[in-house]
Protein backbone atom coordinates (compact mmCIF):
# COMPACT_ATOMS: atom_id res chain seq x y z
CA UNK A 1 0.00 0.00 0.00
CA UNK A 2 2.80 2.25 1.14
CA UNK A 3 4.23 2.43 -2.56
CA UNK A 4 1.34 3.94 -4.06
CA UNK A 5 0.84 6.39 -1.81
CA UNK A 6 2.79 8.07 -4.65
CA UNK A 7 -0.13 9.20 -6.71
CA UNK A 8 2.03 9.36 -9.97
CA UNK A 9 2.81 5.30 -9.55
CA UNK A 10 -1.09 5.02 -8.33
CA UNK A 11 -2.39 6.92 -12.00
CA UNK A 12 -0.03 4.65 -13.97
CA UNK A 13 -1.19 1.27 -12.35
CA UNK A 14 -4.87 2.13 -12.34
CA UNK A 15 -4.68 3.05 -16.22
CA UNK A 16 -3.84 0.07 -17.17
CA UNK A 17 -5.56 -2.26 -14.64
CA UNK A 18 -9.13 0.26 -16.25
CA UNK A 19 -9.55 -1.78 -19.05
CA UNK A 20 -9.03 -5.21 -18.04
CA UNK A 21 -11.23 -4.48 -14.90
CA UNK A 22 -14.19 -3.44 -16.92
CA UNK A 23 -13.32 -6.52 -19.58
CA UNK A 24 -13.74 -8.84 -16.39
CA UNK A 25 -16.55 -7.37 -15.27
CA UNK A 26 -18.35 -7.11 -18.40
CA UNK A 27 -17.33 -11.10 -19.34
CA UNK A 28 -19.05 -11.76 -15.58
CA UNK A 29 -22.08 -9.88 -16.16
CA UNK A 30 -22.98 -10.83 -19.53
CA UNK A 31 -22.32 -14.72 -18.14
CA UNK A 32 -24.77 -13.95 -14.58
CA UNK A 33 -27.12 -12.25 -16.66
CA UNK A 34 -26.93 -15.65 -19.67
CA UNK A 35 -27.46 -18.04 -17.05
CA UNK A 36 -29.74 -15.57 -14.78
CA UNK A 37 -32.44 -14.55 -17.37
CA UNK A 38 -32.04 -17.89 -19.74
CA UNK A 39 -30.89 -20.63 -18.17
CA UNK A 40 -32.61 -20.57 -14.54
CA UNK A 41 -35.92 -21.81 -14.19
CA UNK A 42 -38.39 -19.48 -13.28
CA UNK A 43 -39.53 -19.52 -9.79
CA UNK A 44 -42.64 -21.50 -9.00
CA UNK A 45 -44.08 -18.67 -7.19
CA UNK A 46 -43.34 -15.49 -8.67
CA UNK A 47 -42.85 -16.78 -12.67
CA UNK A 48 -40.49 -14.22 -14.79
CA UNK A 49 -40.66 -11.32 -12.48
CA UNK A 50 -38.37 -12.71 -9.77
CA UNK A 51 -35.33 -12.62 -12.81
CA UNK A 52 -35.05 -9.11 -11.30
CA UNK A 53 -32.97 -10.07 -8.20
CA UNK A 54 -30.38 -11.04 -10.31
CA UNK A 55 -29.82 -7.01 -10.46
CA UNK A 56 -31.34 -6.02 -7.62
CA UNK A 57 -29.87 -8.02 -4.81
CA UNK A 58 -26.13 -7.82 -5.55
CA UNK A 59 -26.78 -3.54 -6.14
CA UNK A 60 -28.35 -4.41 -2.54
CA UNK A 61 -24.95 -5.77 -1.42
CA UNK A 62 -22.98 -2.85 -3.42
CA UNK A 63 -25.02 -0.22 -1.32
CA UNK A 64 -23.44 -1.39 2.16
CA UNK A 65 -20.17 -2.73 0.34
CA UNK A 66 -19.41 0.44 -1.03
CA UNK A 67 -19.99 2.15 2.01
CA UNK A 68 -17.91 -0.09 3.92
CA UNK A 69 -15.08 0.51 2.24
CA UNK A 70 -15.71 4.01 1.84
CA UNK A 71 -15.87 4.19 6.01
CA UNK A 72 -12.23 1.91 5.87
CA UNK A 73 -10.90 4.38 3.51
CA UNK A 74 -11.73 7.45 5.45
CA UNK A 75 -10.28 5.48 8.75
CA UNK A 76 -7.28 4.43 6.57
CA UNK A 77 -6.85 8.20 5.88
CA UNK A 78 -7.65 9.29 9.55
CA UNK A 79 -5.10 7.11 10.71
CA UNK A 80 -2.18 7.05 8.34
CA UNK A 81 -2.97 10.00 6.08
CA UNK A 82 -1.90 7.89 3.35
CA UNK A 83 -2.77 10.17 0.38
CA UNK A 84 -4.91 8.39 -1.91
CA UNK A 85 -7.34 6.91 1.27
CA UNK A 86 -9.39 10.23 0.87
CA UNK A 87 -9.12 10.10 -3.30
CA UNK A 88 -10.97 6.39 -2.90
CA UNK A 89 -13.32 7.32 -0.38
CA UNK A 90 -14.49 10.47 -2.39
CA UNK A 91 -14.87 8.58 -5.46
CA UNK A 92 -16.13 5.79 -4.14
CA UNK A 93 -19.59 7.69 -2.87
CA UNK A 94 -21.66 8.68 -5.86
CA UNK A 95 -20.91 5.26 -7.31
CA UNK A 96 -22.45 3.80 -3.48
CA UNK A 97 -25.35 6.46 -4.11
CA UNK A 98 -26.13 5.26 -7.76
CA UNK A 99 -25.60 1.58 -6.53
CA UNK A 100 -28.24 1.76 -3.66
CA UNK A 101 -30.61 4.27 -5.71
CA UNK A 102 -30.57 1.12 -8.36
CA UNK A 103 -31.66 -1.45 -5.55
CA UNK A 104 -34.31 0.65 -4.59
CA UNK A 105 -35.42 1.34 -8.18
CA UNK A 106 -34.97 -2.23 -9.00
CA UNK A 107 -36.88 -3.08 -5.77
CA UNK A 108 -39.67 -0.99 -6.59
CA UNK A 109 -40.13 -2.60 -9.46
CA UNK A 110 -40.17 -5.74 -8.43
CA UNK A 111 -42.13 -4.75 -5.28
CA UNK A 112 -45.47 -3.27 -7.91
CA UNK A 113 -46.22 -7.23 -9.48
CA UNK A 114 -45.53 -8.84 -6.45
CA UNK A 115 -46.52 -6.86 -3.17
CA UNK A 116 -49.18 -4.65 -5.37
CA UNK A 117 -47.63 -1.55 -4.45
CA UNK A 118 -44.70 0.31 -5.28
CA UNK A 119 -42.97 1.07 -1.42
CA UNK A 120 -43.62 -0.87 1.50
CA UNK A 121 -42.51 0.82 4.91
CA UNK A 122 -40.25 -2.57 5.47
CA UNK A 123 -37.41 -1.87 7.76
CA UNK A 124 -34.95 -3.18 4.56
CA UNK A 125 -36.53 -0.68 2.35
CA UNK A 126 -36.37 2.31 4.66
CA UNK A 127 -32.85 1.33 5.99
CA UNK A 128 -31.42 1.31 2.61
CA UNK A 129 -33.59 4.48 2.00
CA UNK A 130 -31.56 6.15 4.91
CA UNK A 131 -28.34 5.07 3.43
CA UNK A 132 -28.85 6.63 0.25
CA UNK A 133 -29.42 10.03 2.32
CA UNK A 134 -26.30 9.00 4.04
CA UNK A 135 -24.28 9.02 0.58
CA UNK A 136 -26.03 12.42 -0.45
CA UNK A 137 -25.16 13.79 2.77
CA UNK A 138 -21.14 12.54 2.16
CA UNK A 139 -21.52 14.07 -1.46
CA UNK A 140 -23.07 17.19 -0.12
CA UNK A 141 -20.36 18.09 2.39
CA UNK A 142 -17.47 17.21 -0.23
CA UNK A 143 -18.91 19.67 -3.21
CA UNK A 144 -19.57 22.67 0.01
CA UNK A 145 -15.73 22.97 0.94
CA UNK A 146 -14.14 24.17 -1.91
CA UNK A 147 -10.74 23.68 -0.85
CA UNK A 148 -10.17 19.68 -1.17
CA UNK A 149 -7.72 18.97 1.86
CA UNK A 150 -9.92 20.84 4.28
CA UNK A 151 -13.49 18.88 2.62
CA UNK A 152 -11.01 15.75 2.74
CA UNK A 153 -10.42 16.00 6.85
CA UNK A 154 -14.36 17.36 7.25
CA UNK A 155 -15.62 13.73 5.02
CA UNK A 156 -13.27 11.60 7.06
CA UNK A 157 -15.56 12.54 9.88
CA UNK A 158 -18.54 12.00 8.44
CA UNK A 159 -18.05 9.07 7.22
CA UNK A 160 -16.68 7.66 10.49
CA UNK A 161 -19.46 8.97 12.57
CA UNK A 162 -21.90 7.61 9.78
CA UNK A 163 -20.46 4.47 9.94
CA UNK A 164 -20.60 4.35 13.88
CA UNK A 165 -24.35 5.40 13.39
CA UNK A 166 -25.49 3.07 10.64
CA UNK A 167 -25.50 -0.21 13.06
CA UNK A 168 -27.60 2.02 15.47
CA UNK A 169 -30.20 3.23 12.56
CA UNK A 170 -30.39 -0.57 11.25
CA UNK A 171 -31.39 -1.51 15.05
CA UNK A 172 -33.92 1.32 15.18
CA UNK A 173 -35.64 0.98 12.00
CA UNK A 174 -35.76 -2.42 12.53
CA UNK A 175 -37.45 -2.16 16.30
CA UNK A 176 -39.83 0.16 14.31
CA UNK A 177 -40.71 -1.93 11.92
CA UNK A 178 -41.63 -4.68 13.89
CA UNK A 179 -43.73 -2.00 16.47
CA UNK A 180 -45.52 -1.28 12.99
CA UNK A 181 -46.39 -4.44 12.07
CA UNK A 182 -46.92 -4.25 7.72
CA UNK A 183 -49.65 -5.41 6.04
CA UNK A 184 -47.88 -6.46 2.92
CA UNK A 185 -47.40 -10.21 2.45
CA UNK A 186 -43.83 -11.91 3.45
CA UNK A 187 -42.86 -15.40 3.06
CA UNK A 188 -40.78 -15.50 6.11
CA UNK A 189 -38.97 -18.64 5.12
CA UNK A 190 -39.13 -18.94 1.20
CA UNK A 191 -37.47 -22.26 0.13
CA UNK A 192 -33.50 -22.29 0.08
CA UNK A 193 -32.30 -21.05 -3.23
CA UNK A 194 -31.24 -24.33 -5.52
CA UNK A 195 -27.94 -23.73 -7.26
CA UNK A 196 -29.40 -22.63 -10.17
CA UNK A 197 -30.30 -19.65 -9.26
CA UNK A 198 -27.82 -19.02 -6.54
CA UNK A 199 -24.44 -19.49 -8.90
CA UNK A 200 -25.81 -16.53 -11.51
CA UNK A 201 -26.28 -14.87 -8.48
CA UNK A 202 -23.31 -14.96 -7.21
CA UNK A 203 -21.73 -14.52 -10.46
CA UNK A 204 -23.66 -11.50 -10.93
CA UNK A 205 -22.26 -10.45 -7.32
CA UNK A 206 -18.61 -10.57 -8.23
CA UNK A 207 -19.21 -8.80 -11.83
CA UNK A 208 -21.19 -5.57 -9.33
CA UNK A 209 -17.87 -5.85 -7.09
CA UNK A 210 -15.42 -5.70 -10.17
CA UNK A 211 -17.33 -3.08 -12.21
CA UNK A 212 -17.10 -0.85 -8.70
CA UNK A 213 -13.61 -1.73 -8.74
CA UNK A 214 -13.09 -0.60 -12.36
CA UNK A 215 -15.62 2.38 -11.45
CA UNK A 216 -13.39 3.52 -8.48
CA UNK A 217 -10.39 3.44 -10.33
CA UNK A 218 -11.76 5.84 -13.07
CA UNK A 219 -12.92 7.90 -11.10
CA UNK A 220 -9.74 8.53 -8.95
CA UNK A 221 -7.59 8.71 -11.61
CA UNK A 222 -10.35 11.51 -12.58
CA UNK A 223 -10.23 13.07 -8.86
CA UNK A 224 -6.11 13.31 -8.66
CA UNK A 225 -6.12 15.11 -12.44
CA UNK A 226 -8.30 17.17 -10.64
CA UNK A 227 -5.95 18.20 -7.94
CA UNK A 228 -3.24 18.33 -10.13
CA UNK A 229 -5.32 20.88 -12.12
CA UNK A 230 -6.06 22.50 -9.39
CA UNK A 231 -2.58 22.85 -8.25
CA UNK A 232 -1.58 24.59 -11.64
CA UNK A 233 -4.64 26.67 -11.72
CA UNK A 234 -3.57 28.14 -8.59
CA UNK A 235 -0.01 28.45 -9.12
CA UNK A 236 -0.42 30.11 -12.55
CA UNK A 237 -3.02 32.63 -10.71
CA UNK A 238 -0.09 33.35 -7.88
CA UNK A 239 2.46 34.47 -10.60
CA UNK A 240 1.70 38.34 -11.35
CA UNK A 241 1.55 38.20 -15.02
CA UNK B 1 -14.00 23.78 34.88
CA UNK B 2 -14.13 27.79 35.34
CA UNK B 3 -13.66 27.72 31.89
CA UNK B 4 -15.74 25.15 31.11
CA UNK B 5 -18.78 27.43 32.95
CA UNK B 6 -17.38 30.72 31.82
CA UNK B 7 -17.59 29.15 28.09
CA UNK B 8 -21.04 27.55 28.77
CA UNK B 9 -22.58 31.00 30.19
CA UNK B 10 -20.87 32.86 27.35
CA UNK B 11 -22.72 30.57 24.77
CA UNK B 12 -26.24 30.35 26.51
CA UNK B 13 -25.83 34.42 26.58
CA UNK B 14 -25.07 34.57 22.97
CA UNK B 15 -27.50 32.02 22.42
CA UNK B 16 -30.56 34.01 24.11
CA UNK B 17 -29.72 37.15 22.69
CA UNK B 18 -28.47 36.72 19.13
CA UNK B 19 -30.87 36.94 16.57
CA UNK B 20 -31.65 33.85 15.26
CA UNK B 21 -31.34 32.10 18.77
CA UNK B 22 -33.59 30.72 21.04
CA UNK B 23 -36.63 32.62 21.13
CA UNK B 24 -36.77 31.72 17.07
CA UNK B 25 -36.20 27.96 17.64
CA UNK B 26 -38.69 28.31 20.26
CA UNK B 27 -40.97 29.84 17.75
CA UNK B 28 -39.90 27.73 14.82
CA UNK B 29 -41.37 24.68 17.01
CA UNK B 30 -44.97 26.47 18.23
CA UNK B 31 -45.20 27.15 14.64
CA UNK B 32 -44.88 23.64 12.95
CA UNK B 33 -47.14 22.47 15.59
CA UNK B 34 -49.97 25.27 14.87
CA UNK B 35 -49.13 24.87 10.93
CA UNK B 36 -50.36 21.08 11.51
CA UNK B 37 -54.20 21.20 11.95
CA UNK B 38 -54.26 24.10 9.47
CA UNK B 39 -52.88 21.40 6.71
CA UNK B 40 -54.78 18.62 8.08
CA UNK B 41 -58.13 19.70 9.16
CA UNK B 42 -59.12 20.52 13.28
CA UNK B 43 -60.43 16.78 13.44
CA UNK B 44 -59.11 15.80 16.63
CA UNK B 45 -59.49 11.99 16.66
CA UNK B 46 -56.38 12.62 13.23
CA UNK B 47 -54.57 15.28 14.95
CA UNK B 48 -54.09 12.87 18.10
CA UNK B 49 -52.66 9.97 16.02
CA UNK B 50 -50.47 12.48 14.30
CA UNK B 51 -49.61 14.39 17.48
CA UNK B 52 -46.36 12.88 19.16
CA UNK B 53 -44.55 12.06 15.60
CA UNK B 54 -45.36 16.00 14.80
CA UNK B 55 -44.01 16.96 18.02
CA UNK B 56 -40.81 15.03 17.41
CA UNK B 57 -40.17 16.17 14.05
CA UNK B 58 -40.53 19.42 15.04
CA UNK B 59 -37.97 19.67 17.97
CA UNK B 60 -35.76 17.45 14.97
CA UNK B 61 -36.43 20.69 12.65
CA UNK B 62 -35.87 23.20 15.17
CA UNK B 63 -32.67 21.76 16.81
CA UNK B 64 -31.17 22.07 13.74
CA UNK B 65 -32.45 25.69 13.31
CA UNK B 66 -29.60 27.06 15.82
CA UNK B 67 -27.05 25.07 14.63
CA UNK B 68 -25.12 27.60 12.56
CA UNK B 69 -24.72 30.02 15.59
CA UNK B 70 -22.75 27.11 17.21
CA UNK B 71 -19.58 26.76 15.87
CA UNK B 72 -19.58 29.52 12.75
CA UNK B 73 -19.93 32.73 14.28
CA UNK B 74 -16.72 31.96 16.85
CA UNK B 75 -15.10 30.09 13.55
CA UNK B 76 -15.28 33.80 11.74
CA UNK B 77 -14.00 36.04 14.73
CA UNK B 78 -11.49 34.32 15.48
CA UNK B 79 -13.19 33.05 19.12
CA UNK B 80 -12.15 29.34 17.75
CA UNK B 81 -8.33 29.98 17.27
CA UNK B 82 -8.75 31.54 20.72
CA UNK B 83 -10.20 28.11 22.34
CA UNK B 84 -7.67 26.40 20.29
CA UNK B 85 -5.56 27.39 22.34
CA UNK B 86 -7.06 27.57 25.90
CA UNK B 87 -5.90 24.55 28.74
CA UNK B 88 -9.45 23.08 28.13
CA UNK B 89 -9.70 20.14 25.96
CA UNK B 90 -11.39 20.63 22.41
CA UNK B 91 -13.65 17.39 23.23
CA UNK B 92 -14.73 19.99 26.32
CA UNK B 93 -15.36 22.95 24.48
CA UNK B 94 -17.34 21.00 21.85
CA UNK B 95 -19.35 19.17 25.28
CA UNK B 96 -20.07 23.13 26.74
CA UNK B 97 -21.47 24.31 23.11
CA UNK B 98 -23.73 21.15 23.44
CA UNK B 99 -24.98 21.76 26.59
CA UNK B 100 -25.16 25.36 25.75
CA UNK B 101 -26.67 24.63 22.20
CA UNK B 102 -29.64 22.12 24.15
CA UNK B 103 -29.81 24.60 27.17
CA UNK B 104 -31.27 27.40 24.28
CA UNK B 105 -33.22 24.91 21.94
CA UNK B 106 -34.14 21.31 23.25
CA UNK B 107 -34.29 22.65 26.72
CA UNK B 108 -36.79 25.79 25.64
CA UNK B 109 -38.96 23.22 23.38
CA UNK B 110 -39.61 20.79 26.33
CA UNK B 111 -40.84 23.43 27.95
CA UNK B 112 -42.71 24.68 25.49
CA UNK B 113 -44.13 21.35 24.52
CA UNK B 114 -46.74 20.69 27.48
CA UNK B 115 -48.34 23.61 26.97
CA UNK B 116 -48.37 22.99 22.96
CA UNK B 117 -49.62 19.56 23.50
CA UNK B 118 -53.41 20.22 24.31
CA UNK B 119 -53.45 21.85 20.58
CA UNK B 120 -53.11 19.18 18.93
CA UNK B 121 -55.04 17.04 21.82
CA UNK B 122 -52.70 14.72 22.81
CA UNK B 123 -53.68 12.86 25.97
CA UNK B 124 -53.06 14.78 29.03
CA UNK B 125 -51.66 11.54 30.03
CA UNK B 126 -48.77 11.32 27.40
CA UNK B 127 -47.76 15.03 28.52
CA UNK B 128 -44.73 14.20 30.88
CA UNK B 129 -43.39 11.41 28.72
CA UNK B 130 -43.64 13.89 25.56
CA UNK B 131 -41.72 16.18 27.84
CA UNK B 132 -39.56 14.13 29.48
CA UNK B 133 -38.55 12.24 26.01
CA UNK B 134 -37.88 15.71 24.36
CA UNK B 135 -35.71 16.41 27.28
CA UNK B 136 -33.86 13.36 27.04
CA UNK B 137 -34.03 13.04 23.10
CA UNK B 138 -33.04 16.63 21.90
CA UNK B 139 -29.70 16.31 23.95
CA UNK B 140 -28.45 13.84 21.43
CA UNK B 141 -29.79 15.73 18.80
CA UNK B 142 -27.63 19.01 19.98
CA UNK B 143 -25.14 16.49 20.00
CA UNK B 144 -25.04 15.26 16.97
CA UNK B 145 -25.70 18.57 15.54
CA UNK B 146 -22.80 20.08 17.23
CA UNK B 147 -20.30 17.89 15.64
CA UNK B 148 -21.93 18.38 12.23
CA UNK B 149 -22.15 22.12 12.44
CA UNK B 150 -17.93 21.72 13.71
CA UNK B 151 -17.34 19.62 9.91
CA UNK B 152 -19.76 22.40 8.75
CA UNK B 153 -17.91 25.54 9.85
CA UNK B 154 -16.02 26.28 7.04
CA UNK B 155 -18.67 26.02 4.63
CA UNK B 156 -20.63 29.39 3.80
CA UNK B 157 -23.92 29.35 4.44
CA UNK B 158 -23.84 26.15 5.11
CA UNK B 159 -27.72 25.51 6.70
CA UNK B 160 -29.02 23.54 4.44
CA UNK B 161 -25.69 21.56 4.62
CA UNK B 162 -25.90 20.74 7.69
CA UNK B 163 -29.63 19.98 7.36
CA UNK B 164 -28.62 16.69 5.03
CA UNK B 165 -25.98 16.07 7.33
CA UNK B 166 -27.88 15.71 10.41
CA UNK B 167 -31.36 14.42 9.83
CA UNK B 168 -30.47 10.83 8.36
CA UNK B 169 -28.18 10.50 11.64
CA UNK B 170 -31.21 11.68 13.90
CA UNK B 171 -33.60 9.31 12.58
CA UNK B 172 -33.25 6.72 15.79
CA UNK B 173 -34.34 9.77 18.37
CA UNK B 174 -36.86 10.23 16.08
CA UNK B 175 -38.03 7.01 15.92
CA UNK B 176 -37.54 5.85 19.87
CA UNK B 177 -39.09 9.32 21.14
CA UNK B 178 -42.17 9.68 19.11
CA UNK B 179 -43.08 6.08 19.88
CA UNK B 180 -42.10 6.63 23.61
CA UNK B 181 -45.06 9.40 23.11
CA UNK B 182 -47.50 7.37 21.19
CA UNK B 183 -46.91 4.30 23.59
CA UNK B 184 -48.10 6.71 26.96
CA UNK B 185 -51.17 7.77 24.74
CA UNK B 186 -52.02 4.18 24.15
CA UNK B 187 -51.38 3.54 27.52
CA UNK B 188 -48.99 0.74 26.66
CA UNK B 189 -45.46 0.63 28.39
CA UNK B 190 -42.89 3.22 27.57
CA UNK B 191 -39.99 1.93 29.47
CA UNK B 192 -38.31 0.67 26.22
CA UNK B 193 -38.28 3.41 23.71
CA UNK B 194 -37.22 5.40 26.58
CA UNK B 195 -34.25 3.61 27.39
CA UNK B 196 -33.62 3.25 23.90
CA UNK B 197 -33.63 6.80 23.34
CA UNK B 198 -31.51 7.31 26.66
CA UNK B 199 -29.19 5.09 25.19
CA UNK B 200 -28.85 6.80 21.92
CA UNK B 201 -28.47 10.27 23.80
CA UNK B 202 -25.33 8.89 25.87
CA UNK B 203 -24.21 7.43 23.06
CA UNK B 204 -23.89 10.50 21.13
CA UNK B 205 -23.21 12.47 24.11
CA UNK B 206 -19.73 10.42 23.70
CA UNK B 207 -19.11 10.28 20.21
CA UNK B 208 -20.42 14.10 19.27
CA UNK B 209 -17.60 16.24 21.03
CA UNK B 210 -14.79 13.55 19.96
CA UNK B 211 -16.20 13.64 16.51
CA UNK B 212 -16.74 17.54 17.57
CA UNK B 213 -13.42 18.09 18.36
CA UNK B 214 -11.58 16.01 15.97
CA UNK B 215 -13.19 18.62 13.11
CA UNK B 216 -12.42 21.80 14.87
CA UNK B 217 -8.66 20.37 15.22
CA UNK B 218 -8.39 19.17 11.80
CA UNK B 219 -9.85 22.62 10.26
CA UNK B 220 -7.01 24.43 12.19
CA UNK B 221 -3.87 25.63 9.81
Amino acid sequence: MQAYANPQRFVSLARTLTPWTFGVAIALAMTGLYLGLIVAPPDYQQGDAQRIMYVHVPAAWMSMFVYGSMAIASAVAFIWKHPLADVAAKASAPIGAVFTALALVTGMLWGQPMWGTWWVWDARLTSVLILFFLYLGYIVLWSAIEEPTRAARAARILALVGALNIPIIKFSVDWWNTLHQTASVFRVSGPTMPAAMLTPLLIMGLAYTVLYVALLLVRMRMEVAQRRLRTIRLSSEALPA
Amino acid sequence: MRTFRALLWHDVLMGIRSSGGAALSAAFFALIVILTPLGLGPDTTALKTVAPGLFWIAALLATLLGLERVIQPDAEDGTLDLLRLSPLPLELVALAKIFAHWITSGLIISLLAPILAPMLSLSVSAIPTLALSLLIGTLGLSSIGTAAAALGASVQRGGIVLAILVLPLNIPFLIFGASAVSGAQAGTATSQPLMFLTASSLLALVVGPIAAAAALRLNED
